[in-house]
C-alpha cells in the first residue's frame, strides 16, 4: 500500500516536472497562448466586476430613492381633485400606522425654502420627512448625523442638506451649530444645519430633507395647494407586504369618508428595478460568456497545432516508458498551468482596469460610495481560466494518446 | 531464463486493395542475458518490424512474444509501455533526441518515468551516465550544438540510464562516418558488457553486423542465421 502510495505520488510530481520543463521549453508559445487566455480573462473578470458594481450602485441609488425592499407608499385624492386634507390624513395614517404596528414609518413630501445664502436668495428644494426615512432610504450622511428625535423638540427647524447645499455655507464644521436664514412668508425663520448627504457629481444643486413637524413654520398657507397633499411611506417586511396593501387602502380609505381614495403601492428597489438588473445580469453574462469562448477557442487551435508538431517527441517518450495516461496527464497540465497562470495575470490586469479613478467614475455614475471590487468577479476568472486551461488541454491530451509509437516515431 | 522469445511470430498489414502484405513470417528467436545479436538485411526487409516486435512497440499478427517468460499478450497497454521503460532502451539510427533539450535534460527523461529512488536521483543518474560515455562536459549541450557522434552517444547514455536488460539499437551507426560509427559500437558494446544487458542491432552494414556472437539475416519476411565474414 504504502509503495504504491509512493509510486502514485512519485508519477504525480514527475508529471508536474515534466509539464514544467515542457512549459519552459516552449516559453514563446506559451506566452502567446498566455497572450490570449489573460486577455480573456480580464475582459471577463473586467465585465463582472463592472456589471456587478454598476448593479450594486444602481441598487442604492434606487434604494435612496424609492426605499428598502418592502417599502409602501401612500398616496391619496379627491373625486372632485380637491386635496385632501392633510391633518386628517396624517392623523388616519398615525392611526393605521399604530393598529398595525409598523416602526418605520415617515410621511414624504415636498416643498420649496427661499434660503439666504451668503450669495444671494436662492429657491432650494426641500423634501418633507420623518425620522424614520433616514433609516428605510439608507440616507448616507457625510457630516453630523441624521434626524432624530431631539430634533423635533428644537424651536428651530433642523435642516439635512446636501454636499452642495453646505458647500454654498461654506463648509462650516456642524459641532459648531451653524444657521441658515429662511425666507418664509411670515418672516425670516432661523435653521440649524444637522446633517449634510453627499452630493453625485452631476448634482450641483442645493437642496435639503426638513422634518415634515417643523415643516408649517416654513410653508405659507398656500403650500398644500402648490405642492399636493403628502404621501407617506411604510418599510415593512416583504413577504406581509401584499397582506398590508389591502388592508391599509381598506383601513386609512374607510377613515377619511366618501369621496376620499387612498392607494397603497409598493415603491421599493425590488418591485420596480428587479427586472431591469436581470436584463443587465443576463447581458453582462452573455457578453462574458462570448468573450470567454473566443479565448478558449484560440487556446485549443494554438494547442492542437502546438501537439501535431510533438508527436514523434511524443513517441520517444513513450518508448521510454511514457504510459498513454502519462502522456495525458502532461498534455493536460500543461494547459492548465498555464491558463492559470494567465488567469492570475489577467485578473490582476482586470482589478487594475475597474478600480482606476477613470472606470470608477464611469460606471458608479457619479454614486458618491462605491462598491469595492468584487470577490466573486475574481473567483469567477481563475474559475473560468482553469475550466478553459483542461478543456483547452483535453482535445491534445486525446489526440496525444490515439497516437500509435510506431507512428510517432516516423512522424 | 530468456530476456525475449519469439515463436512463429509473423506480421502483415492489410492493403488498400483488401489484400494484405506479409512484412514478417515464421520468424523464431530467442535473447538471453548478455547476448550479442545482429540482424542484417535490405530496405524494406522488415527490420524496423521486427524491432518494433522486440521491443514490445507492435504486436505479431500470429505467433507469441514471451517476455521474461511472460506472453506479451497478456500485459496490458500501460504495463507494456511501463515494462519497456524499465527492461528496455533504445537506440535510434537519427538519434531521435528531445530537440532545445540539453544533454542532461535528454538522459535524464527516462528516468521521470521511473516510480522510484532513481526519479529522485536522475539528476546525478543522468550526470554519471554522461560522464560514462565521455561527455561529462557537454551535460548543458543541447543536440543542436554536438556532433553526431557526440548526440549518439546521448542517445546511448538515455538508452542506458535506467540498466535495461535489453538494449535495441536500430542502425546505431548509419548516420555516423566509419570511424565514428566504430567507435559509438565500441561504447554501445561497453556499456551492454558492464550491465549483462543484451544487445540486438539491427544493421544492413556487415562491418557492424560482425561484432555480434549471433548473426542473422532477415530476407523476404524469414529470419534465418546468417555467416558473417
Amino acid at each position: 500500500m504504502t509503495g504504491a502510495l509512493s509510486r502514485f505520488l512519485t508519477g504525480l510530481v514527475g508529471a508536474v516536472v515534466e509539464a514544467w520543463a515542457e512549459l519552459r521549453v516552449h516559453r514563446g508559445r506559451v506566452l502567446l497562448s498566455l497572450i490570449g487566455v489573460g486577455v480573456a480573462v480580464c475582459a471577463l473578470t473586467a465585465v463582472v466586476a463592472a456589471g456587478a458594481i454598476a448593479e450594486q450602485a444602481l441598487r442604492e441609488v434606487s434604494e435612496r430613492g424609492g426605499g428598502r425592499a418592502a417599502t409602501l407608499s401612500l398616496s391619496s385624492w379627491t373625486d372632485d381633485g380637491t386635496p385632501v386634507a392633510a391633518d386628517d390624513l396624517r392623523t388616519a395614517f398615525r392611526t393605521a400606522v399604530d393598529r398595525y404596528g409598523i416602526d418605520y414609518a415617515s410621511e414624504h413630501g415636498w416643498g420649496e425654502n427661499r434660503v439666504r445664502f451668503p450669495d444671494g436668495i436662492t429657491a432650494v428644494p426641500a423634501e418633507l420627512v420623518d425620522v424614520p426615512f433616514g433609516e428605510m432610504h439608507r440616507v448616507d450622511v457625510i457630516e453630523g448625523g441624521w434626524f432624530t428625535a431631539a430634533d423635533e423638540r428644537r424651536m428651530a427647524p433642523a435642516l439635512v442638506v446636501n454636499e452642495r447645499f453646505w458647500e454654498r455655507l461654506g463648509s462650516p464644521d456642524l459641532r459648531t451649530h451653524p444657521t441658515v436664514t429662511i425666507a418664509a412668508p411670515a418672516g425670516d425663520v432661523t435653521a440649524v444645519v444637522v446633517g449634510v448627504t453627499p452630493s453625485p457629481t452631476w448634482d450641483q444643486a442645493p437642496s435639503s430633507f426638513l422634518l415634515a413637524s417643523q415643516a408649517a413654520a416654513l410653508r405659507g398657507p398656500d403650500a398644500d395647494a402648490m405642492y399636493g397633499t403628502p404621501n407617506f411611506e411604510m418599510w415593512v417586511p416583504p413577504d406581509i407586504a401584499e397582506q398590508l396593501i389591502g388592508r391599509l387602502s381598506a383601513d386609512i380609505g374607510g377613515q377619511l369618508g366618501e369621496g376620499v381614495h387612498v392607494d397603497v403601492f409598493r415603491n421599493d428597489f425590488a418591485e420596480q428595478n428587479a427586472s431591469s438588473i436581470e436584463q443587465m445580469q443576463l447581458i453582462v453574462g452573455g457578453i462574458a460568456v462570448v468573450v470567454l469562448l473566443l479565448g478558449a477557442l484560440g487556446l485549443v487551435n494554438i494547442a492542437l497545432v502546438t501537439v501535431r508538431t510533438r508527436i514523434r517527441e511524443i513517441g520517444i517518450r513513450r518508448t521510454f516508458g511514457a504510459t498513454g495516461g502519462r502522456i495525458f496527464f502532461s498534455v493536460m497540465m500543461e494547459s492548465v498551468v498555464a491558463t492559470v497562470a494567465a488567469g492570475v495575470v489577467g485578473v490582476m490586469l482586470a482589478v487594475l482596469l475597474v478600480k482606476n479613478p477613470i472606470t470608477t467614475d464611469l460606471i458608479g455614475q457619479g454614486v458618491a460610495d462605491v462598491p469595492p471590487f468584487p470577490m466573486e468577479a475574481a473567483g469567477a476568472g481563475l474559475l473560468a481560466a482553469t475550466i478553459v486551461g483542461a478543456l483547452a488541454g483535453l482535445v491534445p491530451a486525446l489526440v496525444a494518446v490515439r497516437v500509435k509509437v510506431i507512428d510517432a516515431l516516423r512522424y | 531464463m530468456s530476456i525475449l522469445r519469439l515463436e512463429q511470430v509473423s506480421r502483415s498489414v492489410p492493403l488498400p486493395d483488401g489484400g494484405r502484405l506479409t512484412i514478417l513470417s515464421g520468424v523464431d528467436l530467442e535473447v538471453g542475458d548478455g547476448d550479442r545479436v545482429s540482424v542484417v538485411g535490405r530496405s524494406g526487409s522488415g527490420k524496423s518490424t521486427l524491432l518494433n516486435i522486440l521491443g514490445l512497440i507492435d504486436a505479431p499478427t500470429t505467433g507469441e512474444v514471451h517476455f521474461e517468460e511472460v506472453p506479451a499478450r497478456t500485459f496490458s497497454g500501460a504495463g507494456r509501455d511501463r515494462l519497456r521503460g524499465r527492461k528496455i532502451g533504445f537506440v535510434f539510427q537519427q538519434f531521435n533526441l528531445l530537440p532545445r533539450r540539453s544533454a542532461l535534460e535528454n538522459v535524464l527523461t527516462p528516468l521521470l518515468y521511473d516510480g522510484g529512488r532513481d526519479f529522485w536521483r536522475r539528476r546525478a543518474i543522468a550526470t554519471r551516465m554522461l560522464e560514462s560515455v565521455g561527455l561529462g562536459h557537454r551535460l548543458d549541450s543541447p543536440p543542436e550544438r554536438l556532433s553526431g557522434g557526440e548526440q549518439q552517444r546521448v542517445a546511448i547514455a538515455r538508452a542506458l540510464v535506467r540498466r535495461p536488460r535489453l538494449i535495441l539499437a536500430d542502425e546505431p551507426t548509419g548516420a555516423l562516418d566509419l570511424e565514428t560509427g566504430g567507435s559509438v559500437m565500441e561504447l554501445l558494446e561497453q556499456v551492454a558488457d558492464e550491465t549483462d544487458a543484451a544487445l540486438v542491432t539491427i544493421t544492413h552494414d556487415p562491418n557492424i553486423a560482425a561484432r555480434a556472437s549471433r548473426h542473422y539475416r532477415l530476407e523476404g519476411g524469414a529470419l534465418a542465421p546468417a555467416v558473417v565474414a
